[in-house]
């Protein structure tokens, strides 16, 4: 005990005396509690805020959401106005986003993991994705009125809203793709050659079957982000009142598919809801609230998904 | 037995076989390399479009003009072509969400890295990723209609359209995207320094501060960059609640447009294509692009510093 004291003493740590290191062992202690419950007050503050944010929007826009709301047109009257042009804009929008992002997303993501040799060639192409997923949604939207409105005369219509959210999407399964390939092994890629696989065989039997949990995680949360993007929709001049749905794509003669629906005007549902609030009529922000709670619950539902099936990946595969 | 075999006809016809397996191999291989091509032509054609349609707007307008004066009115008889103002509501709003989302995203990453029982983490981490994905028009629906309501009740001169209401919403939006990415820094630092610092006597508040931050200092730098980047560029919180008149000003209790409102204004509107205003979208949108570029260039980098050094 004495000797402890002694060495307290010549020591050049501040306490001098064994109460003085107790005391600061409290007090040390006392720290490590008080951070403790800010840390945990702060997260469930965040979370009750955003909380409370979501639930006031769910409460205002409940007495709307109903089965006219679905089948309704917009229209002048708030009463009568619902998200049908919306909802099947949105869709087909997305069935074009899907077509372009995805066969494009996977293939550059199997070319810079699987074949791309390392050099500054593909340094740049990497850098670039990771640019490009940080570029202002809006940004996209200049590129696109620029590009497909002026340039390719494609108009504000469905193929150019598609191409440009696709384009939006791409940066996001490029990234989830090369993770997902990543964590194979290189061992199964050993197995496949030295029984005589070409590479593209190896890629196509293997890595993209073994990758493919990750892969759709990514496509999903790429296409819940596609969906919910209105700024470079907007920007292309999409904010115009539609009551009308597109030309269907199966028709009763042959050749029984039409393309016509591309170029059609159209509207989605987050340009509806954009719409709507910005009216200053209170009775349209209810519309507004309503047309929140389905994107909120849409988008909601496909990240839960991604997030879930990437949970099961991390689960069950052990290599 | 086996030289008749090798001399067999076979042999030749799988080695002709292998020819045209490689030549599929490599038609295969550029298709890929042109699908990875496709990122690097949309940067370039960003960066064409872009400058090609704000050089036709620097033609009618001196990039001094542009850069020193301090009003923004395009679309008026009285036009100047000032930026200033729509940086200033740019950088206003962006100050009032990293104000708010820097300190509650850094302590959310500390507590959730350091502090959190497994349990704990492995629910909230989820919750924090779904919030990311959120839509920002809903958020928009926020910030006009519940954030400054309940703003006016505590200002009552606060005019309807104000970047607090809006810059606060928008730091609401930032901080599961902050901590996320902090946390997975922290994360990233290796098991054994913690136990070096218990071992010397340290509490666990003393080695989360004194440790794990400064050896994460890059990463948890890099989500604060990343976390600028994305208040700089979010457009529709801002286009919907901070209002579209461009006013230079500092002051949050104002309303101001910002860059991407700016943008998103004179979409609506109905622009002849070539017109200097239908042009001066363009020139916005490349400062916009610039300022982002820098920070995420920035944010990638002391982020690969920091995957590198473990």
């Amino acid at each position: 005990m004495k000797k402890t004291q002694e060495y307290l003493e010549e020591s050049l740590i501040k306490p001098k005396t064994l109460a003085e290191v107790r005391a600061m062992i409290v007090a040390h202690k006392r720290n490590d509690f008080i951070f403790a419950s800010i840390g945990l007050f702060t997260i469930i503050f965040a979370l009750l805020t955003l909380l409370i944010l979501f639930i006031d929007l769910v409460m205002d826009g409940y007495p709307k959401i109903n089965y006219q709301f679905f089948t309704d047109f917009p229209s002048r009257r708030a009463a009568n106005a619902g998200i049908l042009s919306a909802w099947v804009g949105s869709a087909l929008v997305m069935l074009v986003t899907f077509l372009t992002a995805v066969p494009m997303g996977v293939a550059s993501g199997v070319y810079l993991e699987e074949y791309a040799p390392k050099n500054w060639f593909t340094d740049i192409i990497e850098i670039n994705v990771t640019n490009l997923a940080g570029v202002p949604s809006i940004i996209y939207g200049l590129l696109a009125l620029g590009l497909f409105v002026y340039t390719l005369h494609l108009g504000t219509s469905i193929v150019t809203a598609g191409l440009t959210l696709g384009l939006l999407m791409l940066p996001i399964v490029i990234v989830s793709t090369r993770e997902a390939i990543r964590s194979i092994p290189v061992a199964i890629r050993e197995a496949a050659y030295a029984v005589g696989a070409t590479k593209w065989q190896v890629v196509l039997h293997h890595v993209i079957q073994y990758a493919f949990g990750g892969i759709l995680t990514g496509i999903i949360i790429g296409m819940a982000r596609a969906l919910g993007e209105t700024a470079p929709v907007i920007t292309i001049g999409a904010l115009t009142f539609i009551a009308f749905l597109p030309p269907a794509p199966l028709i009763n003669e042959a050749p029984f598919i039409s393309f016509e629906w591309l170029q059609s005007g159209f509207t989605v549902l987050p340009i509806q809801m954009f719409s709507w609030l910005s009216r200053p009529e209170h009775v349209f922000h209810i519309n507004a609230a309503a047309a929140g709670a389905v994107i909120i619950m849409l988008t909601l539902v496909m990240n839960g998904t991604a997030i879930w099936l990437r949970y099961r990946i991390r689960k069950n595969i052990k290599w | 037995m086996t030289t008749t075999l090798l001399k067999d006809p076979p042999i030749s016809k799988q080695l002709a076989k292998n020819l045209k397996r490689n030549f599929i191999e490599h038609i295969i291989e550029v298709i890929l390399m042109l699908a990875a091509l496709v990122s690097s032509f949309i940067t370039l054609a960003i960066v064409y479009i872009l400058v090609t349609e704000a050089a036709g707007f620097f033609k009618d307008v001196s990039i001094v003009e542009f850069l020193t004066s301090k009003k923004w009115s395009p679309l008026f008889e009285d036009a100047h072509y000032g930026i200033l103002p729509l940086v200033s509501g740019t950088l206003t709003t962006s100050l009032v969400a990293l104000t708010i989302a820097i300190p509650i995203g850094t302590i959310s990453a500390i507590y959730l890295s350091e502090f959190a029982s497994h349990k704990i983490r492995e629910s909230v981490k989820p919750v924090l990723e779904l919030l990311v994905g959120v839509p920002t028009v809903v958020f928009g629906y926020f910030a006009l209609l519940f954030v400054t309501p309940l703003l006016q009740k505590l200002y009552p001169e606060l005019p309807t359209f104000n970047m607090l209401g809006p810059g606060i919403v928008m730091g609401v939006m930032i901080i599961p995207y902050i901590a996320s990415v902090a946390e997975d820094a922290m994360r990233a630092v290796p098991m054994n320094m913690r136990e070096g610092s218990y071992a010397m006597g340290a509490t666990k508040f003393q080695t989360a501060i004194r440790v794990v931050t400064p050896a994460a200092t890059s990463g948890i730098i890099a989500a604060y960059i990343l976390g600028i980047s994305r208040a700089v560029g979010e457009t529709m919180v801002v286009a919907i609640a901070a209002g579209q008149q461009p006013t230079f000003t500092f002051n949050p209790l104002e309303g101001a447009a910002t860059i991407t409102a700016y943008i998103v204004q004179v979409a609506l509107g109905d622009l002849p294509h070539g017109s200097v205003g239908y042009q001066s979208i363009f020139a916005a949108g490349m400062v916009l692009f610039v300022i982002t570029f820098i920070f995420n260039i920035l944010g990638h980098l002391t982020r690969k510093r920091f995957a590198e050094r473990y």
